[in-house]
């Protein structure tokens, strides 16, 4: 059988036992003083992901390591971590493509610690509702459907999966607690764009704030992490564009849209 | 979160979820990366590093200005304090800081321009070649000015 200290871990992969590589993980638990890195040595095949890799140590070497994990086909957005500094989805990052012996895993930054890679996530839906649009969303129609009146075409603010990579990812965020962030702004642009059923105006005028759409600073660090090619940036700055059109129509004296 | 936004927002109003995100987040404190990750180098992307290549130069900007002020009220104390200072202006040590100078602005500018333009919605996914040929225009003018600053020193 498989030596515990050294399992030869495999996957589906015929490339076993793999090749060796060193998971420095993150760990934490309610009371501990400080958090710390725990090392484990692991074979992986070539196929083989980080996510992969975390349940190995859990069901092999540690059971204690608690991970958050649902669909393993990045859909879900429950096991984003950051993975050697790079927010990253870990059932879609394979662990030889990060091309380094050592990898580290950490949870994603700037959400509060509940243990080891898991973060309290009820900061990031509550920022959803903060714009009026209820998290919990209708099935949307299929990709051939027809347009609703007045939208020229679907656009991909829908795929949003919930995972936080962009808080995590967003220089902003990091140091400003009070900034909406990524996520809740890319949600309220999807929705002046498609209201259904919400006020546009409404949305526009609630993140028209210093700590809504005005409070990036465009480092574009959340549509590179965002793992749904969502493009948050891309949103706030179209927010940005209707806001300003907006303000400019109201100075000039006309009715806001 | 902002708590101008939580309150003004259908949910905030209601007390729906932002109680039950104090209570739930107040024990545990987030993990915040805060300012001093803005000097983090590791995971960082282009447009992360406009980022920072942006505050960076826009403080160094700002400490300038004052030096600048500082040097010119040497002009009220004569002519003779005033000419002293330009001598030491001429040392290479000096144009070099010069040299420093002239990359700030450049940077800080013309990432003035891009910011601005994705700021407005405007070629925001063009952002990173915008990026990069603003730099290479940034470090051709800096390069032809260095070369001139060094010919008069």
């Amino acid at each position: 059988m498989t030596d515990v200290m050294d399992p030869g871990f495999d996957t589906h992969s015929t490339e076993a036992p793999g090749r060796p590589f060193r998971f420095r993980v993150f760990r934490y638990k309610q009371g501990d003083r400080a958090p710390h890195f725990e090392e484990f040595s692991l074979h992986v095949a070539e196929d083989t992901t980080v996510l992969d890799a975390l349940t190995a140590i859990r069901n092999r070497l540690d059971p204690t390591l608690v991970l958050r994990h649902s669909c393993f086909h990045a859909s879900c957005g429950t096991c984003g971590l950051r993975v050697n500094d790079r927010e990253a989805m870990a059932c879609v990052t394979k662990v030889v493509d990060l091309k380094s012996p050592v990898i580290k895993v950490e949870p994603i930054a700037n959400q509060a610690l509940v243990a080891d890679l898991v973060t309290d996530m009820v900061d990031f839906y509550a920022r959803f509702n903060a714009i009026g649009r209820a998290f919990v969303q209708a099935v949307a129609g299929p990709p051939d459907a027809a347009t609703p009146e007045g939208v020229g075409h679907y656009s991909r603010f829908e795929n949003c999966i919930e995972c936080g990579l962009c808080l995590s990812a967003c220089p902003i965020v990091a140091s400003d607690p009070r900034y909406l962030g990524p996520a809740a702004l890319a949600a309220a642009w999807r929705a002046v764009e498609e209201p259904r059923g919400l006020d546009p105006n409404a949305i526009l005028q609630l993140t028209d704030d210093e700590q809504g759409s005005w409070r990036c600073h465009a480092a574009f660090e959340c549509s590179e992490a965002c793992p749904a090619n969502v493009d948050p940036a891309g949103a706030i700055m179209l927010l940005r564009q209707r806001q300003v059109g907006e303000q400019l129509r109201s100075m000039l004296g006309g009715r806001r849209r | 979160m902002s708590e101008r936004l939580v309150e003004q927002s259908p949910a905030g109003r209601e007390g729906v979820d932002s109680a039950a995100v104090q209570r739930r987040t107040d024990g545990a404190s987030p993990r915040r990366r805060g300012v001093a990750s803005w000097g983090d180098p590791r995971g960082r992307r282009l447009g992360g590093w406009a980022f920072v290549l942006h505050r960076v130069t826009g403080l160094g900007i700002l400490i300038y200005l004052f030096l600048h002020l500082a040097v010119l009220s040497l002009l009220a104390r004569g002519p003779s304090a005033w000419d002293d200072f330009v001598s030491i202006a001429l040392s290479p040590f000096f144009l070099f800081f010069d040299v420093v100078l002239i990359f700030g602005l450049l940077a800080h500018g013309l990432n003035g321009i891009r910011v601005t333009l994705v700021g407005f919605g405007l070629v925001v996914d063009r952002q990173k070649a915008m990026f990069v040929a603003l730099m290479v225009l940034g470090a051709i003018i800096l390069i032809v000015a260095a070369l001139r600053i060094f010919e008069v020193g």
